[in-house]
């Protein structure tokens, strides 16, 4: 049974997730954008656990946990680490100036609680505002990926995308742990896959900015 | 263990045993041997699971659909490493891959075969996600193979634009097991595809629709359906050439059979909106895209990457079509584009090592300077314009007349489609195959063989299908509704 406190703190910490979601958008500086990742992924974890504890599924405590350890904490050290390797702590240019960006993330954000709210009125409750903050961060993340030039902000946009689905994920009761943990898996291979990325990239560019590859884009002459 | 649960087991195990192995193996004749064998191997387990089906679990099934998929893909993922080998030896040689590369590159191959057969023979709709993404990431992995700035850019490319359409994907499943939990209960049942498929008249419409835009979307970009195609030229044209025919070939078929098996759920439901017009709108708007695109091409690997997102809207508009015709059409074009676009980047490959180049303006007159590579160049090109004789012109014929006689409006813009790219192939390649051959020949071509079996095959389909595999197609085309 799920009481109106029990529902509120939940409702709390994805609205928190949107939040941070938000100042994602707008960090300028490197190191900045990383430790609030860090804070992103700290919020989806007490998430998780949440509703691990509300669920009654302590399955989802692993989840948390790997949310927490992983991308709270690993990633955005080497990440740290990788900038300063990369002398690429400078200020990023988003492609769209701070003022539209938050606007279109304003209209994101009303476009997912429109499209879930309506749709789900036979489900339960916690689960529908669940999924609307879910489908935010996705969106929000979506926004980051291609409002962002630098490889590293473009990863940070894709984990925190990621971070809504395992918030979708979490919140959808009683979901087969196979996909938590395919969940968390993908997001181990995806960093691996992004990391052999940056080193090559940064070997082969002295940059990791994507515009400079920009110029390879299109038909070879 | 029955035999079927054997045959199963061993379509999955097999590949991953052989990408360990593959791993270790340090020389590159006894690894291409190797990848070539359990390719082999896989292949005939695959059509033994044709007679010899195993029970279906919540986790893993074989069903009449999915069978014929897995055949056409491990039948194809044999003849490319067959190709394969032939093409690393001369990678080699003029050391555009290393010897620890190559080791890389044959273990990524037989894993991105046991993604592909995991997905295809998936119950279970999350797992079946988990394999797509796995087939995604190696082929972004051997796409930048060749660490050179293209390769690097296009393999980023697809794997962002590829990360994206998968995460759509993941969300429209989740909201798939949501419906569905409402009714069947929690748990693995409410994830199980076959479960979805009987239940779903009593789902909630308005998420499965939620769930099916997503779903479309996700998929729709693994499948490189227009606007969402960006990555397909580029990952195509930079990757080493047997990856480009086993992407064509087969992971556009993987993506658009998670997409079939969603379209199947979604049909069951009578309130939730129809699938057919949101794929026929996607089908038409790539094909439209894709055939202009081509006249314009000057890399002869983009051009038939684009001939491919034209091939794949074909399909998806015939799916979408559905009914049994259209679907039988569907089902035919879908098999033999694998195996005329495959046997083409075989050529295509051929002919990149023959001229030293992939630019089409510096490829003139091969059928002077190596006829049977121009030759089979030109085949295969026909082949997949669609003429006669060729079983290419047949599923295409099929798919018009079907649609002239249900939706003559539709057929228009279909038939409009087919022309311009008919066109822009034939302009394209009796450019690069007529005139005076220009340059010596650089390198010694590599076997012809895989590509004239495919190409053999498509032959015979468009002279003469045996009555057995029409009325295996039917089946499927009728299941598929």
């Amino acid at each position: 049974v799920t009481t109106t406190l029990q529902f509120d703190i939940a409702h709390l910490l994805a609205g928190s997730l949107v939040l941070v979601s938000f100042m994602l958008l707008y960090q300028a500086r490197m190191y900045a954008l990383l430790n609030l990742f860090a804070v992103h992924a700290i919020v989806l974890s007490l998430s998780v656990a949440w509703q691990a504890y509300v669920q009654g599924a302590p399955h989802l405590y692993v989840t948390a946990v790997i949310a927490l350890g992983f991308k709270g904490v690993l990633i955005p050290v080497s990440l740290h680490r990788i900038v300063q390797q990369l002398r690429i702590h400078r200020a990023i240019e988003p492609v769209v100036g701070v003022g539209p960006t938050m606007l279109i993330g304003m209209g994101l954000v009303a476009l997912s609680i429109g499209a879930v709210i309506p749709v789900t009125l036979g489900s339960e409750s916690l689960a529908r505002e669940d999924l609307a903050f879910a489908l935010a961060v996705i969106l929000l993340g979506l926004l980051m990926m291609v409002s962002r030039h630098n490889a590293v902000s473009q990863v940070i946009g894709f984990m925190s995308l990621e971070n809504g689905l395992v918030l979708a994920a979490t919140g959808a009761n009683g979901m087969p742990l196979v996909v938590e943990i395919s969940v968390a898996f993908s997001i181990l291979i995806a960093f691996i896959v992004i990391g052999i990325f940056l080193f090559r990239i940064r070997e082969r560019f002295d940059t990791v900015d994507l515009r400079a590859m920009d110029d390879f884009r299109g038909e070879r002459q | 263990m029955s035999p079927g649960a054997f045959l199963l087991a061993g379509v999955l195990v097999v590949p991953v045993v052989a990408a360990a192995a593959l791993a270790l193996i340090p020389g590159y004749r006894l690894s291409a041997q190797v990848n070539v064998l359990a390719s082999f191997v896989t292949f005939t387990l695959a059509a033994a699971l044709f007679r010899e089906r195993p029970e279906p679990g919540l986790f893993l099934i074989v069903d009449d659909v999915n069978v014929v998929f897995l055949v056409l893909s491990t039948l194809v993922g044999f003849t490319t490493s067959v190709f394969s080998a032939g093409y690393i030896a001369h990678e080699l040689e003029v050391g555009r891959l290393t010897p620890v590369t190559l080791r890389f590159y044959h273990a990524m191959y037989q894993v991105l075969m046991a993604a592909m057969n995991l997905a295809l023979v998936a119950n279970n709709v999350g797992l079946m996600w988990v394999a797509v993404e796995i087939a995604t990431l190696t082929t972004v992995l051997m796409v930048g193979i060749y660490r050179t700035h293209q390769a690097l850019e296009a393999a980023w490319k697809y794997f962002i634009l590829g990360s994206v359409g998968i995460a759509m994907a993941l969300f429209g499943t989740i909201v798939v097991y949501l419906a569905a939990q409402d009714v069947v209960g929690e748990g693995a049942e409410a994830m199980a595809w076959t479960v979805l498929v009987r239940e779903s008249g009593a789902f909630d419409p308005a998420l499965l629709n939620l769930a099916f835009v997503f779903l479309l979307l996700g998929y729709g970009t693994k499948v490189g359906l227009a606007p969402l195609h960006a990555w397909l030229p580029d990952a195509h044209a930079e990757g080493p050439t047997p990856i480009s025919a086993v992407l064509s070939g087969l992971l556009l078929n993987v993506a658009l059979f998670a997409l079939l098996r969603f379209k199947m759920v979604m049909a069951g439901n009578s309130e939730a909106l129809p699938p057919g017009p949101m794929m026929i709108t996607m089908g038409l708007v790539s094909l439209l895209f894709a055939a202009f695109m081509l006249y314009r091409r000057s890399d002869i690997k983009r051009l038939f990457a684009y001939s491919s997102i034209e091939h794949m809207g074909i399909i998806v508009f015939a799916f979408g079509m559905g009914g049994p015709l259209a679907n039988f059409a569907g089902l035919l074009h879908m098999t033999l584009h694998s195996l005329t676009k495959s046997a083409i980047f075989f050529t295509v490959g051929n002919v990149a090592h023959a001229k030293g180049t992939q630019v089409i303006d510096d490829i003139r007159g091969l059928t002077e300077s190596h006829s049977t590579l121009g030759w089979t160049l030109v085949v295969g090109t026909f082949a997949i314009a669609g003429l006669p004789p060729m079983g290419v012109f047949m599923s295409e014929f099929l798919l018009v007349s079907s649609t002239i006689a249900r939706q003559p409006l539709l057929a228009v813009p279909l038939v409009i489609g087919l022309l311009v790219a008919f066109g822009a192939l034939l302009s394209q390649v009796t450019h690069m195959a007529f005139g005076d051959g220009t340059g010596e020949p650089v390198g010694k071509p590599l076997s012809h063989l895989p590509a004239f079996i495919h190409l053999g095959l498509v032959l015979v389909a468009g002279v003469f299908i045996p009555a057995p595999i029409v009325a295996w197609f039917q089946e499927v085309a009728a299941l598929l509704g």
